[in-house]
């Protein structure tokens, strides 16, 4: 393997059959560089589908309330169930060791009116920790904080589009806006990575909502986040518990499945999980059929070359050559061409892959790339294959009788 | 050199068998030119390929330098051609995309020789055919004289025990003929044992001794007059 004389012949081989060597060389490129964009182009369709979909924290429950549908204790069915203040602080005495934050939301959709220009945006009044509950990021200013909830201030937090429609180029921190008949100081702007959507919202401390609806304590809808290492199985414990812990607390029928719901968004992340799971088939389905594809095409080729030097074989035979040393010349130039010519496919294919990204983020691919591990993998299996797709007709060709071989025209 | 007993060799030719050999005894000693004639399909090159071991024989014994050759495996044969044999073809036979130079020191390659050895070794061969001033040409630039005296310098490069050159002036014209028996002839008295396989008589004439073979029997072994080739280039 080592000799230099037999490296020496093989280099020369290889500078002589330009052509063949060519040949044989671009196939394995292309099949390579072929996987690599394709994969890259997967994993770039599955990432876009995460930003979609997987944007909002995972370890969060949504708390809803509703009608019942049985009578229990003396109530009657459709009794109107709601939360209010005491659940917050129930929740959060109860379940301590599962409990990362809570946050009530209350939505209300509100005109908004700064100067002349006013639009119809939803309010939600939360908590604090209702930032990380849908990941909202601070551009300028700060988040509401606990004095704002203590004291009920007319703090405003507005999204990155409220603040461009109402305040077009002015700067929003500190200015004062009319959110459905009472002001609001604007304290922070935010931005979020699920979309338009979520950057028109509008976030005040929902004591404020509370006081200005005639001072009551109700809560549409409560936001529980877990702890991320309780896991899925965690999740599902907690939320069953939560769940009997509300309806006994509300009395409302263990087995009425209505009163109050839960959504899991761990639920959610699983299916969208599984969907994802699904397009990472796709791409690695994609990709072994290019790869497949790329080794049939070196079978071809291999077989193309060993037949193209069936005469060259004989007459080497005749002089001397052993069955052994002319598989030996036959692969170690396959692998030699293919090794070479696969790995500046895998690099031409990487390249574009990390010059491209960008463009192509309206085609739904983002950031589209492949791991080194899987790149150098697919590329010794085509390697591989390319060595075995040689081996064959070599040894064939290296058992023909020198006398046939001689023959071949 | 050469014992050849009772040899036999038929060919599969789908459901019938060709028996293209019927019984060779033959015997050549070091140093002779023996020319083996014979109409085609006489079975004179199937003899000239099993004594060069590209090809086996069926029946019967053939002894090369007191060795049986019997039941080779491919790298047994490969390694005693290297040794023993050097082979002339009618096309020569030569690597395409190879010079002369490279060409002449193939078999060099298979001893195992070194290359900077094997190169000087294979230039002074192409020196003694007069083609010095070709080393660096490739098959495709020189003439079939030329192209035949290359592969004559190749089957002399391993130093064999034996030449065996299956018509060698098949595609060669008659005064180009004369020019490659010439060089046989000059390697045959320098003490090379040379088995030509032709069917011109000129040619056999040039030899020392013909070997007459019909329906894969010999049917004629004399001694010639040998006509020395030089007389006409």
């Amino acid at each position: 393997m080592f000799n230099q004389d037999r490296w020496q012949e093989i280099f020369e081989t290889i500078r002589k059959n330009k052509l063949r060597t060519i040949l044989s060389g671009f196939t394995v490129a292309l099949g390579i560089f072929i996987f690599i964009l394709l994969f890259g182009f997967g994993n770039g369709l599955k990432n876009t589908f995460k930003e979609f979909f997987l944007d909002d924290a995972t370890n969060t429950l949504f708390l809803f309330a509703g009608k019942t549908s049985k009578p229990y204790k003396g109530f009657k069915s459709d009794r109107r169930i709601e939360f209010e203040n005491s659940d917050l602080q129930d929740i959060k005495d109860n379940f301590p060791f599962f409990l990362e934050y809570i946050t009530p939301r209350i939505t209300r959709n509100a005109v908004v009116r700064y100067k002349n220009e006013f639009d119809n945006y939803n309010t939600r009044a939360v908590a604090p920790d209702h930032q990380f509950a849908e990941k909202s990021i601070i551009m300028k200013g700060r988040y509401l904080n606990t004095r704002d909830i203590k004291e009920k201030t007319k703090h405003a937090v507005i999204g990155r589009l409220v603040a461009r429609d109402l305040f077009k180029q002015e700067d929003p921190i500190g200015k004062f806006i009319d959110v459905g008949n009472s002001v609001f100081k604007v304290i922070g702007v935010f931005q979020d990575a699920g979309g338009d959507n979520e950057e028109r919202y509008i976030y005040i401390p929902y004591t404020t909502r509370q006081l200005l609806e005639k001072s009551n304590d109700k809560v549409d809808q409560i936001i529980v986040a877990f702890r991320p290492e309780l896991g899925h199985t965690g999740a599902l414990a907690f939320e069953k518990q939560l769940r009997k812990f509300l309806k006994e607390k509300k009395s409302i029928d263990p087995r009425d499945p209505n009163g109050i719901y839960i959504r899991n968004i761990a639920d959610a992340l699983k299916r969208n999980q599984q969907f994802s799971n699904v397009l990472q088939w796709i791409v690695t389905f994609v990709g072994l059929g290019t790869l497949i594809a790329g080794i049939i095409g070196i079978s071809n080729i291999m077989v193309f070359v060993v037949k193209e030097r069936t005469k060259e074989l004989g007459i080497r035979k005749a002089l001397g050559a052993t069955p052994k040393s002319v598989i030996a010349m036959i692969l170690q130039e396959s692998i030699f061409i293919t090794t070479i010519s696969g790995y500046v496919g895998m690099g031409l294919g990487i390249f574009i892959l990390n010059n491209i990204g960008v463009t192509l983020e309206d085609y739904f691919i983002k950031n589209p790339y492949i791991n080194i591990e899987t790149a150098l993998f697919s590329t010794l299996i085509l390697i591989l294959f390319g060595g075995i797709a040689g081996y064959v007709p070599a040894k064939r060709a290296a058992s023909i009788k020198p006398i046939i071989a001689l023959r071949d025209e | 050199m050469i014992q050849i007993n009772d040899l036999h060799k038929s060919y599969q030719m789908g459901n019938s068998s060709l028996h293209v050999l019927k019984g060779i005894d033959l015997r050549v000693e070091e140093g002779e030119l023996v020319a083996i004639m014979g109409s085609s399909g006489s079975g004179k090159s199937t003899l000239l390929n099993i004594i060069g071991m590209l090809d086996v024989h069926d029946q019967g014994t053939y002894g090369l330098d007191d060795v049986i050759i019997k039941d080779l495996d491919e790298t047994k044969a490969a390694k005693y051609r290297n040794q023993f044999l050097g082979f002339i073809f009618q096309s020569f036979n030569l690597i395409n995309y190879k010079t002369a130079l490279e060409n002449v020191s193939l078999p060099l390659y298979y001893q195992g020789m070194k290359r900077k050895e094997r190169q000087q070794q294979a230039f002074e061969y192409l020196a003694s055919v007069g083609l010095a001033d070709w080393a660096e040409h490739l098959p495709s630039e020189l003439s079939g004289g030329q192209k035949q005296r290359v592969a004559i310098a190749r089957a002399m490069a391993s130093k064999p025990k034996l030449l065996l050159a299956d018509e060698p002036t098949g595609a060669l014209d008659t005064t180009t003929s004369y020019e490659v028996m010439d060089l046989i002839q000059k390697i045959n008295n320098e003490g090379k044992t040379i088995l030509v396989v032709t069917h011109e008589e000129d040619i056999a004439q040039m030899c020392k001794r013909i070997v007459r073979l019909k329906d894969g029997v010999i049917v004629e072994d004399t001694k010639t007059n040998q006509v020395i080739a030089s007389q006409y280039v």
